[in-house]
């Protein structure tokens, strides 16, 4: 579904991404994980057809960037750590705008349909300056899932929400990856993508340098280590 | 670092000369005007430096739409060289036209259309200077730049042509259009005068873009070394 | 995912349309805050009794200053309008949303344009009855209408595109005008020309030179800014 290889990013002299090679299977959910400044948001951003690699080959949905990004546009769905929702606008508006933008057809069963997967449907009338941060986010998913994308990217979702709201989110993620989608989130904690993904990258310095299935994980006693060391 | 390329230093002796040449012809060679008196030997310098102003316009405005298309950083060195070297000529075209104005038309500034839009140009240019002050990223700093000066460029001229229009239709300048009838005038010494300043300035203007893309490609070899020290 | 949706080609919404959702969107947000249409109103009143005390705007001074006066106030309100408009999608990275979408990047240019353009003009409209009644001249004229609109519609047309541009470096907001004033000289120069001549009473073929000059401008900035638009959001 995702085939990288090679890729190359600059942003003028300084290089983030350093020949990165990164493939993912129809409806697997990968977790990038990797630390601050390895990347990973950058990476996202060239998968979302927002950002132009410098160099190599970025094919997504079966379609090549930058060339098709029209096409990949169409099939995919990206939530950010920022809402982009509308503030003056209520949710139901707000879906609404991005199912025009995305030519959603039957719109308005469509948005039922979304406000009640990310169990909103009650507050569809409310302005989304009401809105709690997770809240916003859960809006954010529905948002992204409102044309019914073949592939999902998540950027550090879990940004700013307490626990509550994180476990929330965790629900709605999962419904979303449920459907068949094929998902990419990044993270900067295992823990939390432990449970969801189905395998795990490391990005480090601009490459991948390691990939465990989720059987792997749960083999190994990384988890616990890595728990312990949050603790710690 | 690679040194100076041969051809770039005899250019830069050829455009001393041609300097030294231009001064000679514009200050004691050219006969002093009849009405205007020596003031009027300020019109040599005044034309050369206009004409490689708006070249350099001009060249900065193409190298702008060639990066669009091409997406070469030589472009934008090319872009900014031309930009930087139009606006200090600029800039003394409308110092030497103020000196010519004071004594012909008793005042250091008319709204001319020439003078008034070689003013809007230079003001473009430091919009266009504080513009790329405000981008980090090299790549969107030049793509940024190079549409501002294609803005620049086709807005100009429609400045120059809309005060043009306005002023035929209220002349109340007085002698706007003088400087074109004394060219007219101009007496065969006059002519050879006016002639090397414009081959002059174009020279030192060729040997002042160059020096300065070879001053940008030698900043970015510098931010590589720093960059790979820093690694 | 739903079946089928699995092999289809997935829609994509025409120019027309993705305009004018951003329209519609920009448009309601607009109506339930009144944030920047009050903001741009409020700043051309302020402006307009400035210039009454600076000017010292007696009749006779009034006659001929009018145009410029109020080209003035439109372009000081217009950039704060075209400011704010902006620095909305930029903020909260509601820019990333519209360019995410399989739309056209000139919709989102035209969209953004149009929306600044009803701004800008409704807060004209209000304007000229306020300024007709303070100054006790009639400006509610359809011929000076007619003028606002073209120069308004130059003006915005660069400014959309300006603004996208400063809401993306460091020194943003206070980028705008400094961008913005020295191209956009020849459409505010032709339609304070222009709107002179219409309140002097002048012939018709006195104003059509920068009738001309306006109609061109709107034409050749339009074309322009729709070209190169996508070199200023893409990345």
């Amino acid at each position: 579904m995702i085939i990288v290889k090679k890729l190359i990013k600059r942003f003028g002299l300084k290089t983030i991404l350093r020949g990165l090679d990164f493939s993912v299977r129809p409806g697997e959910f990968v977790a990038l994980l990797g630390p601050n400044g390895a990347g990973k948001t950058t990476f996202l951003r060239i998968l979302a057809t927002l950002s132009r690699p410098s160099l190599g080959q970025v094919q997504v949905a079966g379609y090549f960037l930058p060339q098709q990004a029209a096409q990949v546009r169409a099939r995919l769905g990206v939530v950010s750590h920022q809402p982009l929702l509308y503030p003056d606008l209520t949710a139901e508006e707000n879906l609404q705008f991005y199912a025009q933008m995305y030519g959603v057809a039957n719109q308005r069963s469509r948005i039922t349909e979304v406000l009640k997967m990310v169990g909103l449907e009650n507050r569809r009338k409310d302005l989304v300056r009401t809105f709690s941060r997770g809240m916003q986010q859960r809006l954010a998913i529905g948002r992204a899932v409102i044309h019914d994308p073949e592939v999902m990217l998540f950027d550090e979702p879990y940004t700013g929400l307490d626990q509550d709201a994180s476990e929330m989110l965790d629900d709605v993620l999962r419904s979303v990856a449920a459907e068949g989608r094929t998902v990419v989130m990044t993270s900067h904690d295992l823990a939390r993508a432990a449970d969801l993904a189905t395998r795990f990258d490391i990005l480090s310095r601009g490459v991948i340098l390691a990939s465990i299935t989720q059987a792997e994980l749960q083999n190994s006693n990384l988890l616990t280590f890595y728990k312990q060391a949050l603790v710690d | 670092m690679q040194p100076k390329p041969i051809a770039l230093k005899i250019l830069d002796v050829v455009s001393i000369f041609a300097l030294a040449i231009s001064t000679y012809l514009a200050l004691f060679f050219a006969p002093t005007e009849l009405v205007m008196g020596q003031v009027q030997r300020v019109f040599y310098f005044h034309i050369g430096t206009a004409w490689v102003g708006m070249l350099g316009f001009v060249i900065a405005a193409l190298s702008g739409v060639a990066y669009l298309v091409t997406k070469d950083m030589r472009w934008d060195r090319f872009e900014v060289a031309a930009v930087e070297v139009s606006t200090m000529f600029f800039f003394l075209t409308i110092v030497l036209g103020s000196i010519w104005a004071r004594p012909a038309w008793n005042t250091w500034w008319t709204w001319d259309p020439r003078l008034t839009t070689a003013a809007v140009t230079e003001l473009i240019y430091i919009a266009y200077f504080m513009l790329r002050q405000g981008i980090d990223d090299p790549e969107k700093r030049a793509r940024f730049g190079a549409v501002y000066t294609l803005l620049g460029g086709v807005s100009a001229p429609i400045t120059f042509m809309v005060i043009r229009l306005f002023r035929t239709i209220h002349p109340v300048i007085v002698g706007a259009a003088n400087a074109n009838q004394e060219k007219m005038s101009m007496t065969g010494d006059m002519k050879i005068a006016f002639f090397f300043a414009l081959f002059a300035f174009t020279v030192i203007f060729i040997d002042l873009i160059w020096h300065r893309i070879r001053l940008g490609s030698l900043q970015d070899q510098v931010e590589q070394m720093k960059l790979h020290l820093s690694m | 995912m739903t079946d089928k949706m699995q092999n289809s080609n997935p829609p994509h919404p025409s120019l027309f349309k993705a305009t004018f959702a951003i329209v519609k969107k920009d448009l309601s947000a607009e109506l339930r805050s009144f944030e920047l249409v009050s903001a741009m109103l409020v700043f051309s009143l302020l402006v307009i009794i400035i210039f009454n005390f600076a000017l010292e705007l007696d009749v006779k001074v009034r006659q001929s200053v009018t145009a410029g006066v109020l080209w003035t106030t439109f372009a000081f309100a217009g950039t704060l309008g075209l400011n704010r408009s902006m620095s909305a999608e930029k903020d909260r990275g509601c820019m990333d949303g519209l360019l995410l979408a399989p739309v056209d990047r000139s919709a989102i240019y035209f969209g953004k344009a149009i929306s600044n353009l009803a701004f800008m003009l409704l807060v004209e409209v209000i304007v000229l009855p306020i300024y007709s009644v303070l100054y006790n001249v009639n400006l509610f004229r359809w011929d000076l209408i007619g003028i606002i609109l073209l120069g308004s519609i130059g003006y915005v047309a660069v400014g959309t595109l300006l603004s996208a541009m400063s809401v993306q470096t460091r020194t943003r907001e206070v980028l705008l005008p400094i961008l913005l004033f020295p191209v956009a000289i020849p459409v505010l120069l032709a339609a304070v020309k222009a709107s002179n001549g219409i309140l002097a009473g002048a012939d018709f073929a006195e104003i059509l030179t920068p009738l001309n000059i306006l109609i061109v401008y709107d034409v050749v900035f339009i074309a322009v800014a729709f070209m190169v638009f996508d070199f200023v959001v893409e990345e």
